[in-house]
């Protein structure tokens, strides 16, 4: 299968889920979907076309929390990046661990990191960050200060 | 039989990546693996979004001090992908990233082997592959200005220039590290008692390593064919000949010989891009970075290098992300570590080549007796060595 038959291919599957379709660039595809469908996305793109899965990057705005999950088709040289955009209020989505094991870090990552919940993740316990940080302080948030007193300094350090 | 956990850890903090393994063990026989990073997570992308865009090079230099270029060219290109088709980097600027990039896959395979040999108890290994390693740096350091932390990657090209006339006697030099590496491979394709103690063991199903994400000479091994350099070519590697390394078994003895045919490939480019650097300018002279998101990867040492940037148009990033390929192969160690003994447990740790810091101390603990032994980092290697030294005198 060639690029443009795999991206018709998830443009035709998924026509209803998809809010957004960018070629940035021959080799980089940016696609909005809605948050609920994340696993009927990643099991098609991963398990039926074969895409390496690269990583998750999570991602603070001013509306709302965003996650871009990237894959690479390696024969083609070309990477798609799947969008979703979480509300401020309740950050949560679908874990796609089950589907992915390599998918089971980044998720820890992000949930300390950014505070996004990851519905029916097997191990959501802390990756990074040390068991005496304050629960409920997120260092990737926008709103973290790092001046914050209660939130690091208190730690005694 | 009751199970024995032996923690493995704490870290050296002067390492880059630690990592801390609990070895679940029934006698001699590795049951469960449990691995925890982050002892020393310094929030480099949190720290990114505080500096400019060309200082940002300079931080992300420092995330590893052996592929000190890998994770700056990664990001310079994900800062070009925003750019698009206004940055196009200079010619000679592509050839110089990749002769740095080549270079220092050349000397962390050397140090990787040099490693490796020593926790077999192939002293003479380490030695020799550290000795050429050191000639490695010396070339780096002539063309650079630096050993490490070479500072070469900007944004749009590169910063220094390379001087021309030093060519010939780098290229000279690569030879002599030809024949030594010639020698190396023969030593360690033909000595039985090498077969012996690495075929079979730690073994990473091709498998395995789709579901993980596994990259590098860590999947590479296990007949997964893929490399960025070849799959999405940057820098020069479509303007020169090389091949992709690949084995089908998996095993310790797979991820070795990938690695020392990788460095035959990576000194073939490397005269290669001496032989053909064209003249000319060396940077792009990019001024801003306009609204926009981009992606760079790249073929580090021990696999593909991820870095995201996010631009709102100012002269810093609003999201930087940096996924290194340790943190991919990592996990892998619970298909490879169960099944198989502590004496091999050191050499199937250094298999995959993390940033290798993590058996600083070894803890047994027996819950049914209770009592305490601490092994150190020696007593591991000991043991490893110990085992060669057996299947030697049994003459395999």
């Amino acid at each position: 299968m060639n690029k443009d038959a795999i991206l018709n291919n998830i443009k035709g599957k998924f026509k209803d889920t998809i809010k957004d379709f960018s070629e940035k660039s021959p080799r980089r595809v940016y696609i909005e979907i809605d948050p609920k469908d994340i696993q009927d996305v990643v099991k098609y793109i991963f398990l039926d076309l074969g895409a390496r899965f690269n990583t998750a990057s999570g991602l603070d705005t001013r509306s709302h929390f965003e996650i871009l999950y990237h894959f690479t088709f390696d024969k083609l040289g070309f990477i798609v990046s799947i969008r979703v955009k979480l509300s401020k209020d309740n950050p949560k989505i679908h874990s796609i661990a089950s589907i992915i094991k390599g998918a089971e870090w980044i998720e820890r990552e992000m949930n300390e990191l950014i505070g996004i919940d990851f519905a029916g993740h097997p191990n959501l316990k802390r990756l990074l960050l040390s068991d005496d940080w304050p629960k409920g302080v997120y260092p990737l948030r926008s709103d973290y200060k790092e001046w914050d007193k209660d939130a690091i300094r208190d730690r005694g350090i | 039989m009751g199970k024995t956990i032996i923690p493995i850890g704490p870290y050296h903090p002067l390492q880059e990546e630690p990592e801390f393994f609990q070895l679940v063990v029934d006698g001699e026989k590795i049951v469960d693996v449990f691995v925890n990073v982050g002892y020393n997570h310094r929030g480099i992308e949190k720290l990114s979004e505080l500096k400019t865009f060309d200082q940002s090079a300079f931080v992300v230099e420092r995330i590893c001090g052996i592929c000190s270029t890998s994770h700056p060219l990664a990001y310079v290109m994900a800062v070009e992908d925003i750019l698009g088709s206004d940055c196009v980097v200079p010619e000679r600027a592509l050839y110089i990233r990749t002769i740095t990039a080549e270079l220092e896959r050349v000397h962390s395979h050397l140090l990787w082997l040099g490693l490796a040999g020593h926790f077999l108890g192939y002293n003479t290994v380490y030695m020799w592959a550290w000795k050429q390693r050191e000639e490695i740096l010396d070339m780096l350091e002539g063309l650079s200005g630096n050993r490490n932390n070479y500072a070469m990657m900007k944004v749009g090209g590169v910063r220094r220039d390379f001087d021309s006339s030093s060519f010939p006697g780098i290229i000279k030099r690569l030879n002599d590290i030809v024949k030594f590496l010639q020698t190396i491979k023969k030593a360690v394709l033909d000595d039985p008692v090498l077969h012996a103690r690495l075929k079979g063991i730690g073994v990473l199903t091709k498998q395995d390593c789709i579901d993980y994400g596994a990259l590098g000479p860590t999947s590479r091994a296990s007949g997964v064919d893929n490399d960025v350099r070849r799959d999405e070519p940057y820098a020069a590697y479509d303007r020169i000949n090389w091949n992709v390394v690949t084995q089908q078994e998996g095993d310790v003895f797979a991820k070795a010989v990938v690695r020392i045919v990788e460095m035959f490939e990576s000194i073939n480019m490397l005269i290669q891009c001496f032989n053909r650097m064209p003249s000319g300018p060396i940077d792009a002279n990019v001024k801003d970075v306009p609204v926009g998101e981009g992606i760079g990867h790249i073929e580090a040492p021990r696999g593909e290098c991820f870095h995201y940037v996010k631009s709102d148009g100012t002269n810093r990033p609003v999201r930087h992300k940096v996924r290194a390929p340790t943190f991919m192969n990592l996990p892998t160690y619970k298909e490879a570590l169960i099944g198989e003994t502590i004496s091999d447990a050191t050499i199937i740790l250094a298999g995959i080549d993390p940033c290798y810091c993590c058996t600083e101390r070894v803890t047994v603990l027996d819950c049914c007796k209770g009592n305490k032994e601490i092994y150190s980092q020696k007593d591991l290697i000991r043991l490893s060595q110990e085992k060669t030294e057996k299947l030697r005198q049994r003459g395999c």
